[in-house]
């Protein structure tokens, strides 16, 4: 571990306090998430990980609040999520890149700052800069349709830099995309992480993904979705594609493998 | 190029074929009973020959109707009471009307049903409703009743008749328009905690345009549809549609195919030219197929 607990409480960005939830679909409820109780500090890369009906994805929802909890408490930046929506404390990329074919690349990483009032100068200079954040730069006039598929992923995520939320919510962002561009990716994030030291809650379902890019790995289980365990990794910040085939990334991919099949063995 | 016409060609030489056999078999009884009172029989060729060129046959063969079209058209001056160019100009004017209104009544009552579950539930099954009605039946009562109101002028219920066929399509189109953004694009905006309004401007309405423009092809040919038929009992003199009733009524049936014609001729230009639009409005848009 290389965060003590003291650290962790004084720095806190999202803590959730016995967080249920409960859909009510129309073949009975289904129960999401069951009392998940999780702080994650300033700056730190937590990974959520675990099979389909684990709660992950409907976690990270929550936190963005774009589902309400049945029971139990969350604060992001000491408000509820509502209010931490309304302040713009995040921003959210989903597992689709979702840019409107209508706009150009810098028109869609634009769309936030439109909505949120930025001048038009100050539009200009947030696109070219977080533009050149994920390597796309000079594509701002490009649609797009003239992207590649990791290409267009990259500018989701600079929309979601263009205004300055310290939180990135990052729902399997890279889960449809093959394993060379995901290995690209993840190393860009990593370097991003790094130069913004925003605070990141990444979705996924691979577990040299979460190891590779995570200072925090929370492993979940389905049918409840519930926290089985969480793993503090204690590679260091600076990660070269090849800390894959080291040992210490080894040992904690293995730990990540024994909580998820731990997880499993209920059903 | 030739690819693409090829079919269209090949069906029109069939359809060419049929009609001329059928010209040949529907107009020879006249022919025959004529020869027959004269005491004369009519060979074969004889019998083909009369049959192309009657004066009011019960089907004139393409070439007559071709005929009364160049007459109607070219040779007519177009400020002519004979000429097509100018009924079809009285047409067509009711026509954009009619357009102009059933859009703008179809949009919004578009935007009002995506926006109101109330509206979704009360105005959606009369809408419904209103197209099952025959407008041929319901044409006469909107022209006495606009006369009741003092409403004379027969442009006015025309343009009414064919907004009344023209809304429908581009309301069903944009209701679904505008219901076209995934969840996740609307997750998006309220991500960033957008307004209505602005859900509405950035959103909604980019992704409904494919679909209006659909809406807007169909819409624009149910509009010259409506406009013809609200000429047909109003008693006007003038308008494609007033052609055909006076055609129907001094047993010309040139007049009525050249007037059809003019009308089908005219819905497939209006058609393309939106289609042309829907063409160059995507492209600039970059969602071109």
């Amino acid at each position: 571990m290389t965060v003590t607990t003291d650290t962790v409480s004084s720095n806190t960005v999202i803590s959730a306090r016995g967080l249920d939830l409960t859909f009510q679909t129309n073949d009975g409820p289904i129960h999401a998430l069951k009392d998940i109780n999780l702080d994650i500090g300033k700056g730190e890369f937590v990974s959520f990980i675990g099979p389909s009906g684990c709660g992950k994805t409907t976690f990270l929802r929550v936190i963005a609040d774009l589902e309400a909890p049945t029971a139990g408490e969350v604060a992001v930046n000491g408000m509820t999520p509502a209010e931490a929506r309304r302040n713009r404390a995040y921003g959210y990329v989903f597992q689709a890149a979702g840019l409107y074919p209508w706009r150009t690349i810098g028109g869609n990483i634009r769309l936030p700052l439109e909505i949120m009032g930025y001048s038009r100068q100050e539009q200009e200079e947030r696109v070219a800069r977080t533009l050149s954040l994920v390597d796309l730069d000079g594509f701002d006039r490009k649609y797009p349709w003239q992207l590649s598929g990791g290409m267009q992923q990259r500018a989701s995520i600079a929309r979601a830099l263009a205004f300055d939320a310290d939180i990135l919510l990052m729902d399997e962002p890279f889960g449809a995309l093959d394993e060379i561009v995901r290995d690209h990716l993840n190393e860009q994030l990593l370097a991003l992480w790094a130069r913004t030291e925003k605070t990141i809650g990444f979705v996924t379902h691979s577990i040299p993904e979460a190891v590779y890019l995570s200072t925090k790995i929370v492993v979940m289980s389905p049918r409840p979705g519930r926290i089985t365990e969480i793993i503090e990794s204690d590679l260091p910040r600076e990660r070269p594609l090849d800390i894959r085939e080291s040992q210490a990334f080894l040992e904690i991919a293995h730990r990540v493998r024994e909580g998820l099949r731990a997880g499993h063995s209920y059903d | 190029m030739f690819r693409n016409l090829a079919p269209v060609l090949t069906v029109l030489a069939v359809l060419v074929v049929i009609w001329y056999g059928a010209a040949i078999v529907m107009n020879a009884p006249w022919a025959q009973d004529r020869a027959a009172k004269q005491g004369k029989t009519l060979g074969f060729s004889e019998l083909v020959a009369n049959t192309m060129s009657q004066e009011r046959p019960r089907l004139p063969p393409p070439h007559q109707v071709g005929q009364e079209l160049w007459k109607t058209t070219v040779e007519k001056k177009v400020t002519s009471k004979r000429s097509l160019v100018f009924h079809g100009w009285i047409t067509l004017s009711a026509t954009f009307w009619g357009f102009l209104l059933g859009t703008t009544l179809g949009l919004l009552m578009a935007v009002g049903i995506v926006y109101f579950r109330t509206l979704e539930m009360s105005l959606m099954p009369w809408a419904i409703v209103s197209q099952t009605i025959p407008i041929v039946a319901l044409a006469p009562m909107i022209i006495v009743l606009l006369a009741a109101l003092g409403i004379e002028e027969r442009g006015v219920a025309k343009a009414i008749i064919s907004a009344y066929l023209c809304y429908f399509p581009v309301l069903v189109g944009m209701v679904k328009g505008l219901r076209s953004p995934a969840a996740m694009q609307l997750d998006l905006l309220k991500t960033y905690s957008a307004s209505g309004f602005e859900i509405f401007w950035k959103l909604r309405l980019p992704s409904s345009v494919p679909y209006l423009f659909t809406s807007l092809k169909v819409g624009i040919a149910a509009a010259l549809v409506g406009t013809i038929v609200g000429e047909l009992p109003t008693g006007a003199i003038r308008g494609l549609g007033a052609r055909i009733l006076i055609g129907d009524q001094f047993g010309n049936p040139i007049m009525i195919w050249s007037a059809l014609f003019a009308a089908a001729i005219l819905a497939g230009a209006l058609v393309t030219i939106v289609g042309l639009l829907q063409k160059l409005a995507l492209r600039k848009m970059g969602m071109a197929e």
